[in-house]
């Protein structure tokens, strides 16, 4: 429970920092060191800091965030798999004032929600769509994503991806970037506070475009997944810059004329 | 002459290490004990705290509050200090 | 009864046209769909007609899929929103259905069938009973189902549809067919802006500091919760019962009852003339809500000497709940026809005939 100052040894410090109010109270049941708590918070943070949490409406997934919902204090909708932009589409629609998100996970958006994923963005719906790319479906223990990386163990590829009998990790990113509905395309990461404090600004950007009703502002996160990589936090974090970044490299992909 | 400090919610901590590794200080280390849920939470060993919140900002669980020095305090110390060696 | 005010001079309309007129009249505020045919009418009617005529949106979305989610969230915000198909279209959408009654949702979905199973024809059937009222997706649940069997009913149906959505928090079904959709008939419409909205506390439209947050979901993880929720739900439908309906046509002499929906029901009652021509005493019930379905009228009318005959553009769907009503009393027989076709008034006459020679009905006294 912060508190806005602390006395410590004599000494009167103020609060700098706090967990948003955007976020309940209710424990995250992610797994240690898991991206989504982090994407949660900024995401709630930059709500709570526009001041727009009673006029905002999210879409929860299905996947380790079905739970989302939970976590964040404004009013949503959990949707069926796959299909969280058509959700929010559906709410934009009726709801032409307020602000819209939907928050996927890689099988969520990129696999069996893939038409609705490409004709939101195609429709330049004026929503913000944010999608944790770990490349596993880490809910249902750790199989197989689109977006897994050649070679890569998980547990429907044991003996590691084989492209030639599989296909190959899909950049979904990059294809929706060459849609003309997709006003602002970036792909960001939260292992590090830089990182954070970067994709609060693409979050920020994203709510701005959304009141001037651009279209489509989408946001990948890659992130983690320990326990799908059967790895520690930090080991995590580590095989992710080697190896997910090379791939899906972090920045700017489609970058509005006011922002340049 | 502390200039920030953190306070961890240690039944909430989940003892992933992230915040550890980006202390620039290295003022934080995961505890011997552990909380009801089992996990050994994050806790500061060093009196060193600059309140920079990146332990705070990569942290999954929002479990970390971050304390700084106000700024006025902050002016006025390094006055004394000043003065002092002057 | 639900009164529907109309329009004091009749239009003659298609019945997929004088539906979505009727949707727009109905105050709907959101319509996402797919073409498919014998109901591609209603989807096109409504993008050349709403947008000179009112605020709603209607989106011709990417898949049956996609339509029934965009509904699914369109209906969490509160609004009234529609969507049409035929039966490949609406299996695409049973997952979204069963998500929408678990999580309470008003919406009105209309089924204009075809034969099938599969790609099938575009041809009439009513192949899809089974479907709308048994559930259709997965899990116990259960929605509102309305067939009519005129244009007329396809116009007023909106109007009780929605009502009945909105009033019980419930999808509710219009379980119509390619003939329906593409004949034409007079029609009285309903008068515009003659349903009023209601308040929905419940919906996701941005939360005020002065309430906790809406969520809508269909998920709850505590076996203790979903029982809960399906206990509540089971209530919902007992509550339902008392919005049955159905229509009756000379059963109080009848040797013979033939029970019928939608347009088989207007064959079955052209076959009812024809018979008493013949010196046969022939009624129909005609149910008018499929669920929920009218069991106690078709069971009052059971007894020794009297036969029922279904009659059904299928395989034998609702037979299947005549027999429960009727359970055993009277002998309860079938006639149906599959993959598109229509049967005649004369090929119903000549199996009500033998039914009357196999039971010795001619010049008997019932009962």
């Amino acid at each position: 429970m912060e508190t806005n100052v602390l006395v410590e040894n004599g000494e009167t410090l103020e609060c700098v920092y706090a967990k948003p109010h955007t976020l309940t109270d209710t424990p995250m049941h992610y797994c240690p060191g898991c991206g989504h708590g982090v994407v949660h918070k900024v995401l709630m943070e930059t709500i709570e800091e526009l001041g727009i949490a009673e006029n905002t409406v999210g879409v929860a997934p299905v996947g380790c965030s079905v739970f989302a919902y939970m976590y964040m204090n404004v009013d949503m909708q959990e949707a069926a798999h796959g299909r969280a932009s058509a959700a929010a589409t559906g709410i934009r629609r009726m709801l032409p004032d307020k602000y819209v998100f939907s928050y996927q996970g890689d099988g969520d958006l990129a696999a069996i929600g893939t038409a609705e994923t490409i004709h939101t963005v195609n429709r330049g719906e004026n929503i913000l769509m944010v999608f944790i790319n770990n490349g596993i479906y880490g809910m249902t223990g750790g199989q197989m994503a689109p977006t897994s990386l050649s070679g890569m163990v998980t547990s429907t590829t044991p003996y590691g991806r084989d492209t030639s009998l599989i296909g190959y990790p899909l950049k979904i990113t990059e294809l929706l970037a060459q849609l003309p509905g997709a006003y602002y395309v970036a792909r960001h990461s939260v292992h590090t506070p830089n990182a954070v404090r970067k994709l609060k600004k693409a979050f920020r950007s994203s709510f701005q475009f959304q009141k001037e009703k651009k279209g489509t502002c989408f946001i990948e996160v890659v992130s983690n997944c320990p326990s799908g990589w059967k790895m520690t936090p930090l080991e995590a974090n580590e095989w992710m810059e080697k190896n997910m970044f090379p791939y899906y490299p972090i920045g700017d992909i489609k970058v509005p004329k006011e922002m340049k | 002459m502390i200039t920030g400090t953190v306070v961890v919610a240690t039944e909430i901590c989940k003892g992933c290490e992230l915040c550890i590794a980006s202390c620039p200080q290295e003022s934080l280390a995961l505890s011997t004990s552990i909380n009801r849920k089992g996990y050994r939470y994050a806790q500061l060993v060093q009196h060193n705290c600059t309140g920079c919140m990146n332990c705070a900002l990569v942290c999954p669980d929002s479990a970390i509050t971050v304390y700084r020095q106000p700024k006025a305090a902050k002016h006025a110390a390094a006055a004394v200090l000043n003065a002092q060696t002057a | 009864m639900f009164h529907i005010e109309h329009d004091s001079t009749p239009k003659l309309m298609k019945g997929n046209e004088a539906l979505a007129e009727s949707a727009i009249r109905a105050g709907m505020q959101g319509y996402f769909g797919y073409p498919i045919t014998p109901q591609s009418e209603i989807l096109e009617y409504l993008t050349e007609q709403v947008p000179k005529r009112s605020k709603s949106v209607v989106l011709q979305a990417e898949s049956e899929v996609a339509s029934i989610n965009m509904i699914y969230g369109a209906a969490g915000a509160g609004a009234r929103v529609m969507t049409s198909s035929s039966s490949p279209g609406i299996s695409l959408m049973q997952e979204g259905i069963s998500y929408i009654a678990c999580a309470e949702l008003p919406c009105l979905l209309v089924n204009v069938q075809r034969g099938g199973p599969g790609l099938g024809t575009i041809q009439p059937s009513q192949g899809d009973y089974f479907q709308a009222t048994k559930g259709g997706g997965h899990g116990d649940y259960h929605i509102v189902v309305l067939a009519p069997s005129s244009v007329q009913e396809m116009a007023d149906f909106v109007f009780e549809g929605f009502r009945l959505a909105e009033a019980y928090r419930i999808p509710s079904m219009i379980l119509a067919d390619g003939a329906l959709g593409q004949m034409m008939e007079k029609v009285y419409l309903p008068k515009e802006g003659s349903l009023p909205y209601s308040e929905h506390p419940w919906a996701t439209t941005g939360k005020p500091a002065s309430r906790e947050r809406n969520f809508i979901t269909s998920l709850h993880m505590e076996p203790e919760k979903m029982e809960e929720v399906n206990l509540h739900l089971q209530d919902k439908y007992r509550q339902l019962k008392k919005e049955e309906r159905f229509e009756l046509s000379a059963v109080n002499d009848a040797d013979i009852i033939l029970v019928a929906f939608g347009l088989t029901a207007r064959i079955c009652n052209k076959a009812r003339e024809l018979a008493a021509e013949k010196g046969l005493k022939v009624g129909v019930i005609r149910p008018v809500t499929l669920y929920p379905f009218p069991y106690d009228i078709i069971a009052s009318h059971a007894a020794p000497n009297r036969i029922f005959l279904t009659v059904e553009m299928n395989a034998g769907q609702m037979v299947e709940d005549v027999r429960l009503a009727v359970n055993g009393r009277s002998p309860v027989y079938f006639k149906g026809r599959t993959g598109g076709m229509i049967p005649n008034p004369e090929e119903i006459l000549l199996e009500i005939e033998a039914l009357a020679e196999k039971h010795s009905l001619h010049n008997q006294t019932v009962r």
